[in-house]
């Protein structure tokens, strides 16, 4: 049987063999690539039956195929297409023909017709359905020929009509990514039933089937609809009433893409106006759209739901009369009007009485009810909110909270309202939910106020065991407005308890300490002889300098408050002394009486507030200017301006904070200029090659420098523009530059050197390449000359390339930077481990031990990717350990919170000992822009694109661990 | 007209009692009637019955019951406001021909269960804080599961220590059941089940009798549920003299029991043999009900869509409202029977035919393939009747199956009409005007002496008496009525003066 086997297998190949003898004159003409149409071809004709057929193309699909020989496997195909009867063979080749008009550099152009006839032969739907499949990946191909594009709508409209519902779904989507509104579309109307003649437009032919039998084809329709608004066109006002009947269709998927077509017209027409049906009255389109949208909200279907709450949250034309309504609620019982718990409480509050809630029935209902005013079913927009809120679904809950977030954003009367909703969802079974709701409340605080009863439930949250919650609603308290003394009073209170209960809360805590005093003042003045535990006549204990929380708060308040310090005792100045020192960013400087001289520098930063920022900004930018007067990297006196310039710039960024991303980002970049002059101004270029291998030797390490300065320029800093990346470029070339010419002079033969400027070159071109709408404005700088020299440079020998290039460099001037708005240093700071621990880890060897880890990142981007830890052992091994996105939370906008455990171990010590922990920035640049691989995995022939340059940037200080590996006991 | 008819026998009009009676498609169906354990109950063949979550307590349903085209839903209790371990009665637009619900709280619109949660888990949270003892009598099923998921997930997140406790007994086989049946719980439940069953209560112990004297904090569920008797009641007792401690009744209570003494600010009590009981602690009111509102209610009917609607269980006053609710909104009627009295409700139910698959063809190959709603066709065909089944088939292969010949039937008319010209001259004015008349007609003037419209043959013949008035003969078969009717009448209006 083997053998038998066998001698097929060599049949079959021998058939190979004899047929490209017939296709020969062809393969002459394709060069020595292998002919794929004609390799193709001989697989179909072997293909005995439809599953051979289908495994050969199957195989053949999982190989890329090069562009110009496309249309010849194209013709192959469509050959095989016309011989063959089997449905499914014919839909695999129709699903081919789509991905081959995908691969790049192929224009389909010369496929259309073909692609065309085929559709009018076809008689099976599914197949049917996959070439209309692939005119729309050939229209798409082809988006500036108008003439293809009114070719495949014709065809879409022919088979509208279609019975198979796929059929149908793949005309409407082709007419929504291709139906244009200035070619009106003519229906031809023989033999179709549904035509009217005439001409019509894309949007009406596609709202036809807004009613057709199959949901499907709903779906399709105005999904068709959405992807015309998609692509810009306006769709007409019209459709409206139509995608209104279809919110109450039988289908959840119909239901689902009708919201957003609501959604997407009132987003077109807000102001327009539309009659209530069963009234004379009429209302803007935007609300009531709003109402139907609202009234989703209590569908059957829990994506219907979700996407409702969603597209609420988006709707911020609308009236804040319908808008208020959303949180509407009447409640009854027994047909008597009764309060909710939220209106009692405000009752409550506003009587001065403190919550009873002893008695049964305190909510009894009061006053009878009118039956015919009661309303049972929320209609339009009435109580959407409540019923979003409390629905069975988190995601729809999530949904809900985030939509009242943005309204909320922007409507302080509505913010004003929602809150008591807010509050309560802080009491939600699903963290994620709590979550969220902290973080909104949050957002929208600059609104509000809390009333007592409602600060009570937000910090009764303060004790829950989650540390994500906790730390929220920290966030939260530090930017909220409380209103009364009382107020500052329980939340201290609770606070302190929290401390307690979790005191690995510490930070956090007193940060909110921090905010809350410093946010009200004059309600922490009345309260300060009580927490200072002052007493007319009695010395009273010092308070616990270890536990500073009260005081973080009564300075902080102190600050904007002149008259609070005379309430301070003795010790209170020497607490304050002591923790201005040890806990300086969380005690203020403040202008105390008698001590002007001690903190004469603090009350001076502190007085001039913004005229400050605005002055050191001038000052930058001076500094700036004086640099740029230097022409000539050699002229003399250059170097000692550079080098003050340098130091003037690093003391302002450690003045003035707000600027230190800018200062530092300036000082490292003329750093970067001065090493450069510096490497320049050696003598060694005026010596004999052997004579000066230690200058050589300083050189060469000033070039190493400047490029690692130039990957923290580019990649430590955020908010940098592409002028920044291409001055920053700049330099990086002017060093690869020194480093070339470097070589040259140090190394012996030609053979690295040839490599070395060839790959410089390359270099120049890929920098032309990025930055070419830079290249104006580096008029005059080193990489002008050298593009100028260019076709010399390409064409002379090595030798005479370095020489060139020594010239230019010591000719070029120094490149003026310009300063964008804003430029932000990303930076971190290792809260745990602090360091500080006498206590060694213990651990036995060959096991691991954790350590926890909590830093936060300012102004990193993408963290999960780039933020690593290292770990360095006092033998010099080190290990960089990824930490897992999860670890990663974000408390609010451009910071970040790392919370991770890193593994340790090592061999057995005698002694314990510090090992270094730091986290690391990490960066990839690709000199290149990398292309796109075609179509499955067709990189695998391809060079792999030019090496990235990979590297880290150590970012945060490292911080020293004691710990003791012990041998394991036997 | 084909009914269904509905009689309770103890749920109409009243709360407490069950059971209906419905007869539906010739077969009678007794609703929430009890079973005996262990008999097998025959489901007939013809009727069939779907279950939907129904979320009043862990498996309960409301039930879809369907006879041919006719349905009745009937909801038993339910509750539409999701809690701590059930979600909310959902069901699909199935529009029964008539729905039967409960209508417990017909006038009551309820407050979110939020604020009732978070009072609820404060004051306990409070009077532990304090270090008193919380009772919390419960019925075993239900509501007792649902309070101490509410306390088990507050002890969790707020790392609670004090001891609670729960007694033994029938609620132990429940908590077993609810273990079980993690599918029939709600998303939170369900999707945590993996780490931990929520069921397996870390914080809540079993309790016994020597603990209600232990010192310090504890929280105590104990049956039953309105303090008249049992493990409730000695509880109570014990701990009724202290103010630090609190008890919480989290339902109803009926008039007589200690509970409802209590909860209208009894501070006395009278026991059995005379003694009298001081009760110095806090007593508390909490409603954790799981009914449906009025607006779950109405939330209902409107993912049912029923063609009629019958309100049980409930207080006839109360009905009288919702009743008058339901038919304002959604244009339906409502019905709320009392016990014993029957009301009939006919349906409309559609009948199934066969269309032979020929006749369609033709249908298909005349108007188009796909049905278009704003341009309505007719289509002729037959309807057979035979052996309990329909079908439609055409004409011609009616009469072939039962072997018939075709008969033709043709209607003759005579029109007068008052024209000088000649016959022929006539005949083809009548031509021309028809012509002009009937765009989209197939018109022939023939050789013969008669103009045919489609198959409507004219003929035109000079009357004996008078020349003048001509006599135009009309002939159409049966199955051109309308064209040939509608001819008939144009050319008893005459001719136009204007043709040539």
């Amino acid at each position: 049987m083997a053998a038998h086997l066998k001698k097929r297998v060599y049949e079959e190949f021998s058939k190979v063999v004899q047929i490209p003898h017939e296709e020969a004159p062809a393969k002459k003409l394709r060069l020595s690539k292998p002919s794929k149409s004609a390799a193709l071809h001989i697989d179909l004709c072997k293909a005995t039956n439809s599953t051979d057929a289908l495994q050969y193309l199957l195989q053949f699909a999982r190989k890329p195929v090069e562009a110009e020989s496309v249309e010849g496997v194209v013709r192959i195909l469509l050959e095989h297409y016309y011989k063959e009867t089997d449905n499914s063979v014919r839909l695999k080749i129709a699903s081919l023909l789509g991905l081959l008009s995908k691969t790049q550099g192929f224009s389909p152009d010369c496929i259309v017709d073909d692609a065309i006839n085929t559709l009018n032969n076809e008689k099976s739907h599914q197949v049917l359905a996959q070439l209309l499949d692939t005119l729309l990946v050939i229209g798409t191909q082809l988006p500036e020929s108008p003439a293809v594009r009114q070719r495949l709508i014709e065809m879409a409209c022919k088979h509208l009509s279609d019975t198979y519902f796929g059929v149908r779904n793949k005309c409407l989507q082709l007419l929504g990514c291709l139906g244009t509104v200035d070619t009106p579309l003519t229906k031809d109307n023989e033999g179709l039933g549904t035509s009217t003649g005439g001409v019509r437009d894309v949007q009406s032919v596609i709202s036809d089937y807004f009613g057709d039998q199959d949901p499907r084809v709903r779906t399709a329709a105005i999904k068709a609809m959405l992807q015309l608004h998609e692509r810009g066109m306006k769709i007409y006002q019209i459709i409206y009433d139509q995608a209104c009947r279809l919110l109450s269709d039988d289908y959840e998927q119909v239901r689902s893409a009708a919201v957003q077509m609501v959604w997407v017209l009132s987003q077109l027409y807000p102001e327009s106006i539309v009659p209530i049906p069963s009234s004379n009255e009429e209302i803007r389109l935007v609300d009531d759209s709003f109402g139907k949208i609202s009234h989703m909200v209590s569908d059957g279907s829990w994506m219907v739901r979700v996407q409702a709450a969603k597209t609420l949250g988006s709707m911020l034309q609308v009236s804040p009369h319908f808008l208020e309504q959303t949180l509407d609620k009447k409640l009854m019982s027994d047909l008597r009007r009764k309060r909710t718990a939220h209106e009692r409480a405000k009752e409550l509050y506003a009587s001065g009485e403190f919550s009873s809630g002893r008695k049964w029935a305190d909510d009894a209902p009061k006053e009878k009810v009118d039956t015919n005013a009661v309303n049972l079913i929320a209609s339009g927009a009435c109580g959407a909110f409540v019923h979003g809120l409390e629905d069975e679904m988190y995601e729809v809950r999530i949904a809900a909270v985030e939509a009242l977030c943005l309204l909320a954003r922007s409507s302080p009367s509505f913010a004003e309202k929602c809150l008591d909703f807010l509050v309560d969802m802080f009491n939600d079974e699903i963290e994620e939910v709590r979550l969220q709701s902290i973080h909104v409340l949050r957002e929208i605080s600059t609104h509000i106020t809390l009333r007592e009863d409602q600060l009570d439930t937000v910090l009764a949250v303060l004790e829950d065991s989650s540390r994500d919650i906790r730390e929220a609603l920290h966030e939260l308290l530090c930017y909220t407005n409380v209103s009364t003394k009382e107020c500052i009073q329980l939340a201290l209170l609770e606070l302190l308890k929290n401390l307690n209960k979790y005191p690995t809360d510490r930070n956090s805590v007193w940060k909110c300490l921090k905010f809350l005093g410093s946010r009200h003042p004059t309600l922490v003045l009345p309260l300060v002889p009580e927490l200072l535990s002052t007493h007319p006549y009695f010395d009273t204990p010092e308070p616990d300098m270890d536990d500073p929380a009260l005081l973080v708060l009564v300075f902080n308040a102190a600050k904007s408050c002149p008259t609070l310090p005379a309430l301070f005792s003795d010790h209170t100045f020497r607490h304050y002394a002591y923790l201005r020192d040890s806990l300086s960013h969380l005690v203020p400087p403040l202008r105390l009486p008698g001590r002007k001289q001690l903190y004469g520098l603090d009350s001076v930063d502190s007085g001039c507030g913004s005229g400050s920022v605005e002055s050191a900004r001038l000052f930058l930018q001076q500094s700036l200017n004086r640099v740029s007067t230097i022409q000539n990297l050699e002229a003399p006196g250059a170097q000692d301006l550079l080098d003050f310039t340098i130091r003037d710039l690093q003391r302002l960024g450690e003045l003035q904070t707000e600027l230190a991303g800018a200062a530092d980002f300036c000082a490292t970049y003329l750093r970067c200029q001065l090493l450069l002059m510096k490497a320049l101004q050696e003598k060694l270029w005026n010596m004999a090659v052997p004579l000066c291998l230690k200058q050589n030797a300083m050189a060469t390490a000033a070039a190493r420098q400047i490029l690692e300065e130039t990957y923290k320029l580019e990649f430590l800093y955020s908010g940098l523009e592409s002028r920044q990346v291409a001055t920053i470029h700049h330099v990086r070339l002017q060093a690869k530059a020194l480093q070339l010419v470097l070589t040259a002079r140090t190394r012996r033969g030609l053979e690295p050197l040839i490599s070395s400027s060839e790959k410089f070159l390359q270099e120049v071109e890929s920098f032309q390449r990025l930055f070419l709408t830079e290249l104006p404005h580096l008029q005059d700088s080193f990489v002008e000359k050298v593009l100028e020299l260019m076709p010399r440079l390409s064409s002379c020998k090595p030798v005479e390339l370095v020489k060139i290039l020594q010239t230019t460099l010591r000719q070029s001037g120094l490149l003026q930077l310009k300063l964008p708005e804003q430029i932000h240093r990303a930076t971190a700071t290792i809260i745990e481990p602090t360091g500080e621990s006498d206590n060694p880890l213990r651990f036995t060897t060959g096991l691991v031990v954790a350590l926890d880890i909590d830093a936060t990142l300012e102004h990193v981007q993408d963290p999960q990717n780039t933020v690593k830890v290292q770990v360095l052992y006092p033998d010099g091994q080190s290990h960089v350990i990824q930490p897992k996105p999860g670890d990663f939370r974000k408390p609010g906008p451009d910071r970040h919170r790392l919370i991770t455990q890193v593994y340790l171990s090592h061999t057995a010590w005698t002694e314990p000992c510090q090992i270094e922990v730091r986290l690391l920035l990490a960066y990839s640049s690709s000199s290149s822009s990398s292309s796109k691989p075609g179509w499955s995995d067709s990189t695998d022939s391809l060079p792999p694109p030019e090496a990235a340059i990979e590297g880290t940037i150590p970012f945060s200080k490292p911080v020293k661990v004691y710990i003791m590996p012990k041998p394991a006991r036997r | 007209m084909p009914e269904i008819k509905v009689t309770p026998l103890g749920a109409g009009q009243d709360v407490g009692r069950s059971c209906i009676l419905v007869s539906i498609g010739g077969k009678n169906i007794m609703l929430d009637c009890g079973m005996h354990m262990g008999f097998n109950d025959d489901v007939d063949d013809e009727l069939e019955i779907k279950a939907y979550y129904a979320g009043h307590v862990l498996g309960a349903a409301m039930v879809h019951i369907k006879v041919g085209s006719e349905s009745v839903v009937y909801t038993g209790d339910y509750n539409m406001t999701p809690d701590r371990h059930l979600g909310a009665a959902w069901i699909d637009k199935c529009r029964p021909d008539i729905l039967i619900s409960e209508s417990t709280y017909a006038t009551t619109i309820r407050d979110s269960k939020r604020c009732r949660e978070r009072d609820f888990l404060k004051k306990v949270h409070e009077t532990v804080e304090r270090g008193g003892k919380v009772l919390i009598p419960v019925f075993a099923l239900g509501r007792a599961q649902e309070l101490c998921i509410l306390l088990e997930t507050f002890w969790e997140r707020m790392n609670l220590k004090a001891p609670i406790y729960f007694s033994t007994g029938l609620t132990e086989k429940a908590n077993h059941y609810y273990k079980l049946f993690i599918t029939w719980t709600n998303q939170k439940i369900r999707k945590t089940f993996v780490q931990r069953n929520m069921f397996e209560f870390k914080h809540i112990k079993a309790f016994d009798r020597s603990y209600a004297d232990n010192p310090g904090p504890m929280v105590v569920f104990a049956t039953p549920g309105m303090l008249h008797a049992g493990q409730s009641l000695q509880i109570f007792k014990k701990w009724a003299g202290n103010d630090k401690n609190m008890v919480i009744m989290p339902g109803y209570c009926v008039q007589g029991t200690i509970g409802h003494k209590i909860l209208n600010g009894q501070r006395k009590l009278e026991m059995e043999g005379r003694a009298t009981l001081d009760v110095k602690l806090q007593v508390e009111y909490m409603s954790f009900s799981a009914h449906a509102d009025a607006k779950g209610i109405m939330q209902l009917i409107r993912m049912a869509e029923p063609r009629n609607m019958l309100l049980v269980h409930g207080e006839a006053v109360k009905m009288e409202f919702l009743k008058g609710k339901i038919e304002q909104e959604f244009s339906i009627n409502c019905y709320m029977p009392a016990n014993g009295e029957t009301e009939t409700v006919s349906t409309n139910p559609s009948v199934p035919v066969d269309i032979s698959l020929n006749l369609l063809k033709r249908e298909m190959a005349l108007g188009g393939p796909l049905p278009d709603p704003k341009k309505p066709r007719t289509m002729h065909g037959t309807l057979i009747m035979k052996e309990n089944s329909l079908r439609l088939v055409s004409p011609e292969q009616a009469l072939k199956e039962l072997g018939l010949n075709e008969h033709q039937l043709r209607f003759t008319c005579r029109v007068q009409l008052q024209d000088p010209h000649s016959d022929p001259d006539t005949l083809h004015r009548i031509y021309t005007h028809l012509k002009s008349v009937l765009k989209g007609y197939t018109i022939q003037h023939l050789p013969d002496g008669t103009v045919m419209v489609e198959s409507i043959v004219i003929k035109v013949s000079s009357s004996a008496e008078d020349t003048n008035t001509k006599v135009l003969l009309l002939s159409w078969s049966y199955q051109d009525e309308d064209l040939g009717s509608f001819l008939s009448t144009l050319l008893k209006k005459g001719l136009p003066s204007g043709l040539c």
